[in-house]
């Protein structure tokens, strides 16, 4: 569909989230858009509603509440057109509800086309719940097991290079066939199955799946073991999506009637804005969305072997801060949670604190106890969710190499990360516990106690959560999102100022440093080992820091060497962290409470919190 | 927000119910339109393809994929037997042969000139669905499911374990408030459904597993004793296949009194047949633990006009986080202004008189209506 964006002066867009529906209004203010109100309302995907419409128009009603500007008409349909009271002239959503898009993905060699399966999946907006592969560990009846057992909403089957043999694919092709698969939503329609496999193998494949599923084709996404093909299959992922997923998941036939452009999947909108960020700012870019049931890791990051920009995206399918909190407990261990609490808690109340949460996932912190642990578990959601995205954002893998003997001592294995927190320059953090924290020194905190940023790097928060929005709308009207991403999205919390290395004893000096503002005014301070400080300075300004490690730490140009970079403020100012990269914790609980109470207190993070 | 919706489990005393039994593939319905059924009646049945076995056959055999076919004794969907040598191939001129034998009673699937490999698949399972709840069949899809339909006093739980289970409902508390421990549950209890008060504690539940109790309904769980029961850390709540006594807890994790309504209504139907459920699903599409009782004709109803579901001054609602967790109170103010609470957050809250006359000021988000 065209639109005509010079008629286009309010916008609304909405983002179904597993657990609540939130709508936001972008209005053409004094010729420039701006994001002017914002409404939310659970999400109604399950029994006794089950249809996300209704979600959807209880956050409108709030936004016509607070906005006084009339959207919706008696029958519940958007008003077209816009006068000052009423109506608006686009309409576009995002969803992840209902569990968002589940796939399972297969591959020859688990490690080669296996996770070329998985990262084109994920890079669609899906969430991977098993890759297949020859070398999976699996016997044939266990894989079988799976897929009957998991039912996915689409599989991705991948594998074998053009021209290579095509055995191995076929292998597991007639196993997906041998399992009959069923759609998770419905058994009245057939399981979308895309092949991206080795081309020789097509006819094949559509002889073993063409009346078992709805197979659809397409190119090869690892052509030859040195290149990966991912937005092919990824096209054909989104558009089975639409086609397929979303026309069977509760309400969305009445939801796509609404909206002016296709439904968008939420992680493939947040992709977008990431993607975009990265390249405007010309940094090394890390995001992440942690949402109620699932927490999505973005990153842009050069590969030095092909010199380009990488962009990779990860889900963490059951890490989530509602609906799958207490996965994250379970999965992170009560000691990795209890290490960011500054005080002591009964085990049996902590585990029932955590259950409650998962079982009703709407519910918030009321006491400041109860949100020091939320973002606690935070912390962990957000580590484990991050060390998933290093794991799958690595280089080919099965590539061979020519070396020269000047490689012997900087040689990478092959697929090694290309996540490297020394370049990376801004961490953007999104989803309710980051955007909606009470104070945005807790937000820049959590990011900095879960991604350990190295360096100088900035940090900056979606301010109401609305990159999913502003990613489809950036669809239809780049110019409209941009501005507002640029105004009203993004909220700067300052620049962590981290050395990498760790110090031998508890009060070894680490680092001096000297700040310049702007004033001309200066101040020069000495850091030892475990110290985490803060020094303000607003959004607006900028400051010349100089930090000189000691021999043992690096700023980004080798251990002891000095480093001054022109930085830029936030609401948490500028934090310098010498804890130490890798992170280590006391595990004597006396110490480990008395640095939490001294580093919450210089951040002032937790300004009422007393503790014993 | 005048029109906010507050969730909250549904806790009806008369109800039209209707349920779908519905089989996992085509077969067989075995009722019709109109007709009345027990909980146990078989209302459809079908076979489940067996298990499919891949058998790399032609690596077996010693011959290359494309030879394979010459080889088998067997076509695609002929039957074999266990140990029945299904091919053979030769070598040396025929001197020596190498045998392929089915590893098991079934058929062939599939056979593969490309992947050398065959699928053979076990004999198909029977599976019958029952009907679940008494009632009457409204609606039956040949061949696939049917609908049964009751007037039934309806609860949700908020969390359970355990599979579909039928039985007589006995009160073993002496209010909603009190604990079940072991010392509470003895012979009697066997092949019945327990209604407890606040928490089951975990001797209770083993005592309650050994002596064949089919289910126990309380307001709350320790988490603690949960992990005990399954012997894991239930990390992503989907559940309903768990084998014993099927659990469900209608208030939340801890120890906290059943809701009155619920607690009251439970009471009443004792000794009556319920049907349960503790399958429960804690994502989107979120699927709740159930407990179903059919109403006998003489059941008399004594529940006054619902008011909606809509939060209003007047609505009684419950919190459903600390503090105040679980206590019930009636809702006296709904101040459109959002307000600071301790955690430093502004929202939009609700005051609340609590039982014991307290007025609470409670985030909107961490109320339910009663």
């Amino acid at each position: 569909m065209t639109i005509d964006k010079s008629n286009i002066n309010r916008i609304i867009a909405t983002d179904c989230g597993s657990t609540t529906t939130k709508a936001i209004m972008i209005e053409k203010v004094d010729g420039h858009f701006r994001q002017t109100y914002r409404g939310e309302a659970p999400t109604t995907v399950e029994a006794p509603v089950e249809d996300v419409t209704h979600g959807v128009r209880n956050s409108l009603r709030e936004l016509e509440e607070l906005s006084g500007i009339k959207m919706l008409d008696a029958d519940g349909n958007i008003i077209k057109g816009n006068d000052k009271d009423s109506g608006v002239d686009l309409y576009v959503s995002t969803s992840s509800a209902g569990g968002g898009l589940q796939m399972i993905v297969s591959g020859v060699v688990k490690e080669m086309s296996g996770e070329s399966a998985e990262r084109a999946a994920l890079g669609a907006g899906a969430i991977v719940m098993q890759t297949l592969a020859v070398n999976d560990g699996l016997l044939a009846h266990e894989k079988i097991e799976r897929i009957r057992y998991l039912r996915p909403d689409m599989m991705l089957l991948a594998g074998g290079v053009d021209g290579g043999t095509i055995k191995h694919v076929l292998q597991i092709t007639e196993i997906v066939g041998a399992s009959n698969p069923k759609p998770r939503l419905g058994l009245n329609y057939s399981l979308p199955v895309i092949y991206a496999g080795n081309v020789e193998a097509q006819e094949e494949v559509k002889n073993i799946l063409g009346d078992k599923v709805e197979l659809d084709i397409c190119e090869n996404l690892r052509p030859s073991l040195e290149e990966e093909n991912l937005d092919p299959p990824r096209q054909k992922i989104q558009t089975q999506f639409l086609e397929h997923v979303m026309s069977h998941a509760p309400g969305y036939p009445n939801l796509m009637k609404l909206t002016d452009v296709d439904i968008m999947p939420t992680p493939a909108a947040v992709g977008m804005i990431i993607r975009t960020v990265a390249k405007q700012e010309d940094m090394k870019v890390v995001g992440v969305d942690i949402g109620g049931a699932t927490t999505d890791v973005f990153s842009v990051f050069k590969n030095y072997e092909t010199e380009e920009d990488i962009f990779n995206r990860s889900v963490s399918a059951n890490l989530g801060m509602s609906y799958s909190i207490s996965n994250v407990f379970s999965e992170a261990g009560l000691a990795n949670v209890m290490r960011w609490v500054p005080f002591d808690m009964d085990e049996v109340e902590l585990r029932n604190t955590v259950k409650n949460k998962m079982i009703r996932p709407t519910s918030i912190p009321y006491r400041l106890e109860d949100l020091i642990f939320e973002q606690a578990i935070a912390r962990e959601a957000l580590r484990l969710s991050f060390d998933q995205h290093k794991s799958l954002a690595v280089g080919l893998k099965g590539v061979q190499k020519q070396r020269s003997i000047g490689d012997i001592f900087t040689q990478s294995e092959s697929g090694s990360t290309l996540v490297n927190m020394m370049e990376c320059g801004l961490v953007i953090g999104s989803g309710g516990v980051l955007s909606h924290a009470p104070l945005r020194n807790q937000t820049a905190l959590m990011l900095i106690d879960s991604f350990f940023p190295e360096g100088f790097t900035r940090l900056a928060v979606d301010s109401i959560f609305m990159m999913p929005h502003l990613g489809v709308i950036s669809e239809v009207y780049p110019e409209a999102a941009n501005e507002v991403f640029q105004k009203d999205c993004l909220v700067f919390l300052g620049t962590c100022i981290a050395p990498v290395g760790n110090a031998k004893n508890e009060d070894d000096h680490v680092m001096k440093v000297s700040i310049t503002f702007k004033d001309g005014k200066t101040d020069n301070f000495d850091m030892k080992s475990g110290e985490l400080i803060k020094v303000d300075l607003d959004s607006e300004d900028t400051a010349t820091v100089t930090v000189k490690p000691s021999r043992h730490f690096n700023m980004g140009e080798g251990k002891g060497k000095s480093v001054t970079k022109e930085v830029k403020g936030g609401n948490a100012g500028l934090i310098f962290d010498t804890r130490g990269r890798p992170f280590t914790m006391s595990t004597d609980p006396i110490a480990r409470i008395s640095k939490l109470k001294t580093w919450y207190k210089n951040l002032e993070v937790y300004p009422d919190f007393e503790g014993e | 927000m005048s029109q906010a919706y507050v969730p909250s489990l549904e806790v009806e005393e008369k109800i039209t119910i209707q349920r779908e039994r519905r089989l996992p593939l085509k077969g067989d319905t075995n009722v019709e339109v109109g007709s009345t059924v027990s909980q146990d009646t078989i209302v459809a049945s079908t076979y489940l393809p067996g298990k499919p076995v891949p058998l790399s056959a032609a690596i077996k055999l010693g011959v290359s994929p494309s030879e394979l076919e010459e080889c088998m004794l067997k076509k695609e969907g002929d039957t074999v037997k266990a140990d029945e040598v299904i091919g053979l191939a030769y070598s040396f001129f025929g001197l020596f042969k190498t045998p392929l034998v089915s590893p098991i009673d079934g058929s062939i699937d599939s056979i593969s000139h490309v992947s050398g490999q065959i699928i053979l698949r076990e004999a198909p399972v029977p599976v019958e669905v029952s009907a679940y709840i008494s009632g009457k069949v409204v609606e039956v899809d040949d061949g696939d499911s049917v609908v049964i339909e009751t007037e039934a006093s309806s609860i949700q739980g908020i969390f359970g374990i355990g599979e579909e289970k039928v039985g007589v409902l006995k009160v073993v508390s002496k209010d909603k408030a009190q604990v079940l421990k072991a010392s509470d549950i003895d012979e009697s209890c066997a092949n019945k459904i327990l209604i407890a008060g606040s928490l089951m504690t975990h001797e209770a539940i083993k005592k309650a597993n050994d002596l064949g109790v089919i289910g126990i309904i309380s307001g709350g769980i320790n988490d603690k004793d949960l992990k005990e029961i399954l012997g894991y850390d239930l990390g992503v709540a989907i559940t309903g296949n768990e084998k014993g006594t099927t659990l469900i807890v209608t208030e939340g994790f801890g120890e906290i009194e059943m809701s009155p309504k619920t607690y009251e209504l439970l009471c009443r139907h004792e000794g009556h047949l319920a049907s349960i459920n503790g399958a429960t699903q804690i994502r989107a599409g979120v699927i709740r633990p159930e407990i179903l009782i059919p109403l006998t004709k003489d059941f008399q109803t004594t529940a006054e006009a619902d008011g909606g579901k809509n939060l209003r001054i007047g609505a009684e609602a419950r919190v459903i986080r600390n503090p105040h967790f679980g206590e019930i109170g009636e809702v006296i103010d709904l101040p459109s202004d959002p307000f600071v609470i301790p955690t430093g957050a502004k929202v939009r809250v609700a005051t609340l008189r609590l039982k014991d006359g307290t007025e609470y000021k409670v985030p909107r988000a961490n109320i339910e209506l009663v």
